[in-house]
């Protein structure tokens, strides 16, 4: 273990769930209230941030303009994914739906290699690149006292995304639509019997979703750079999701900082095949959920009978 | 599905009530389509040989993953993985300690079976899409392993070179030689799947997937068949596995990625879950689909001159999505099905059922 690195580390991780929690929201959100588990949510994120992108150096159009319109048209697009490629799969197994979004994935990840082309393309700062924040921290080590140096977009998308997470439970605790929603995940006949149009409820989860995903792509696409892998990270938001319970909205901020943080340990130990491990490290942590807690920290236990 | 047969045809004994192939005029033209098959380099250009030849391969993989997933229902996104074990497990055993590859293959066959069941574990307590998680990680963790563990020997991201598989002098070094090669494990994998589904086993599998508890009801050990399923799904894997890495003669942790595995989930389900022509009808749709896709590229690009050359990458993904959203809307029990029904309607003609 390289000590010193330890608290930086740890720090950086911590902060890096928070758009990995992001991501995860949108995940849930769609899981709430239609049981489906969408693994086109990267490709959501890739072409909301890639929309972005063309409404503000394309069109020359102010940053906060292009995201305006970016989330309008990811949220339009969420209600079409939902009225034509998954509407027709309800009451289908699980296999279909689960392939079905499998298939959306493909061809999203196509349409976007399609239209924008595959080049490496450089993302409006947000956020200050210079500048860092610096936390000296209390003790000491080695007679020196430990710096955090902590880049400032990766503090800010850190706020962004949990005031998202928050703004999305207390919807869902305070707001008509949002009981409705809640309704709707308990039971889809229970819901629509009382009175609940459980198809708008899903067009605007999906919607809703697109929204989340777009926020999530933009917060990575200004630290990160944006091409076309940015639809991989949500490969690392399944286990957040898992980690945190399918059903569970704070969940995804727990998960997320869990998951960040021991991305952040392992990448502190000196033995390469450790620190290396740190791209792994959610799937490993995934696993050691599905075996000791398969319903995850926050998530109902459900109970099955013939 | 009734069974249908011709009028005039009966089953005169047991043998003849369990045979898959009845009449004499199928066996021959069974045995004409295998001669056409084998003999495909003496008139196939070299390029056709060589689809012929990753079809078959594909098929094989296609093949497991129909055992795990369309018979048991146990959802796999893990099967490109299995065939990367299969692939280093193979190639390690020819290149570093001079096994022959026909004893290497069936070792790679079993090494990737045994990786399967660790990652089968899990299906002991979660199901549906959890599983499919756990199958996930394996797409992540074995690829991981190969890149990072035992740089010596598996040379980390590089990868390894592999040698061609030598038998009685023959190098099978061009794709009409190699196509004899895959052309007869694929005939004896075909069979050997055929005849689990039609067994104990492949029933067991098939109340697995229909009701878990119920079949648990009845006596059937989940935990034991879905383990099962999982070794034969890898298995299968394993050989397709070592056959591509022999092919390619190179392997890397990328070979087989996770488009790969959700590619073979596409193929099942375009051609039909739980039916032993499914993964045939819908590897060969998709492959076609693909080459497709690549020819198709010039055109588009002389169409749309302004869209980068990335176009013909794009457009795989697209053609492979759109064809799987397609088939899951419209015909979600994939071309296997269509061909049962186009099979009674023949026989039934000129009357409509």
């Amino acid at each position: 273990m390289n000590w010193q690195l330890l608290p930086q580390f740890a720090m950086t991780g911590l902060l890096a769930g928070g758009p990995l929690a992001l991501t995860a929201l949108g995940l849930v959100l769609i899981f709430k209230s239609s049981y489906i588990f969408n693994f086109a949510q990267g490709q959501l994120l890739l072409l909301g941030a890639l929309i972005t992108w063309w409404f503000a150096v394309e069109l020359n159009l102010p940053l906060w303009l292009a995201i305006v319109f970016a989330l309008v048209i990811s949220a339009l697009m969420g209600l079409l994914i939902e009225r034509l490629a998954l509407r027709p799969m309800t009451g289908q197994p699980l296999l279909s739906i689960i392939l079905m979004t499998l298939g959306l994935s493909q061809v999203l990840q196509g349409l976007a290699l399609l239209v924008f082309g595959g080049t490496q393309r450089n993302f409006p700062q947000i956020f200050s690149a210079a500048n860092p924040y610096k936390i000296t921290m209390p003790f000491v080590y080695n007679d020196n006292n430990i710096v955090i140096i902590l880049k400032q977009n990766l503090v800010w998308s850190f706020v962004v995304a949990v005031l998202g997470v928050v703004i999305i439970s207390l919807f869902f605790r305070f707001t008509r639509t949002g009981l409705a929603m809640r309704g709707t995940s308990e039971d889809h006949e229970l819901a629509q019997s009382i009175g609940i149009r459980i198809h708008r409820i899903f067009g605007f989860s999906w919607a809703l979703a697109g929204v989340v995903a777009t926020l999530g792509g933009v917060l990575l696409a200004t630290s990160s750079g944006l091409d076309l892998s940015l639809s991989v990270v949500v490969l690392a938001a399944f286990p957040v999701v898992l980690l945190g319970g399918l059903e569970s909205i704070p969940g995804t901020i727990v998960g997320g900082l869990i998951i960040g943080l021991s991305q952040g340990l392992v990448s502190v130990s000196k033995v390469p095949i450790v620190r290396n491990m740190s791209e792994i490290m959610p799937y490993v942590v995934l696993l050691i959920v599905l075996i000791f807690r398969p319903e995850g920290l926050f998530g109902q236990k459900r109970i099955e009978r013939i | 599905m009734a069974v249908l047969r011709p009028a005039g045809e009966f089953d005169t004994s047991y043998a003849s009530d369990m045979a898959t192939i009845r009449q004499r005029w199928q066996w021959w033209l069974l045995l004409a389509f295998v001669v056409a098959l084998y003999a495909l380099p003496f008139y196939a250009s070299q390029s056709v040989v060589a689809l012929v030849n990753r079809i078959g391969i594909t098929i094989i993989a296609v093949q497991g993953l129909n055992l795990l997933t369309g018979y048991t229902g146990q959802i796999s996104l893990g099967q490109a993985s299995f065939m990367t074990a299969g692939g280093y497990i193979s190639a390690l055993l020819v290149n570093n300690l001079g096994w022959p590859f026909f004893a290497a293959m069936p070792a790679a066959a079993l090494g990737a079976g045994i990786v399967g069941l660790l990652f089968g574990l899990p299906s002991l307590r979660v199901k549906g899409f959890y599983l499919t998680m756990a199958t996930l990680a394996a797409q992540f963790i074995i690829p991981w392993f190969t890149r990072n563990a035992f740089p010596k020997v598996l040379n980390g991201a590089q990868g390894i070179n592999v040698q061609v598989p030598v038998l009685f002098g023959i190098e099978f070094n061009t794709p009409q030689r190699y196509i004899y090669l895959t052309l007869t494990v694929l005939i004896l994998t075909t069979i050997v799947a055929h005849n689990i589904s039609r067994s104990r086993l492949g029933r067991a599998f098939v109340a697995v997937r229909d009701h878990d508890l119920a079949a648990e009801l009845l006596g059937i050990n989940l935990f034991k068949y879905k383990l099962q399923a999982f070794f034969l799904a890898a298995v299968y894997a394993g050989i397709a596995g070592s056959l591509a890495a022999h092919q390619i003669r190179h392997i890397n942790s990328e070979t087989f990625n996770l488009i790969d595995s959700v590619m073979f989930m596409g193929m099942l389900v375009i051609g039909g879950l739980g039916s032993n022509l499914g993964p045939i009808f819908g590897a060969i749709v998709v492959e076609m689909l693909i080459e497709g896709a690549t020819l198709f590229g010039p055109l588009f690009i002389s169409l749309f001159p302004s869209t980068a050359a990335g176009a013909v990458q794009a457009l795989r993904p697209l053609f492979f999505g759109a064809a799987l959203m397609l088939f899951l809307i419209f015909e979600p029990r994939g071309l296997a099905h269509r061909w049962q029904l186009f099979k009674a309607a023949w026989r039934l003609r000129p009357f409509s059922y």
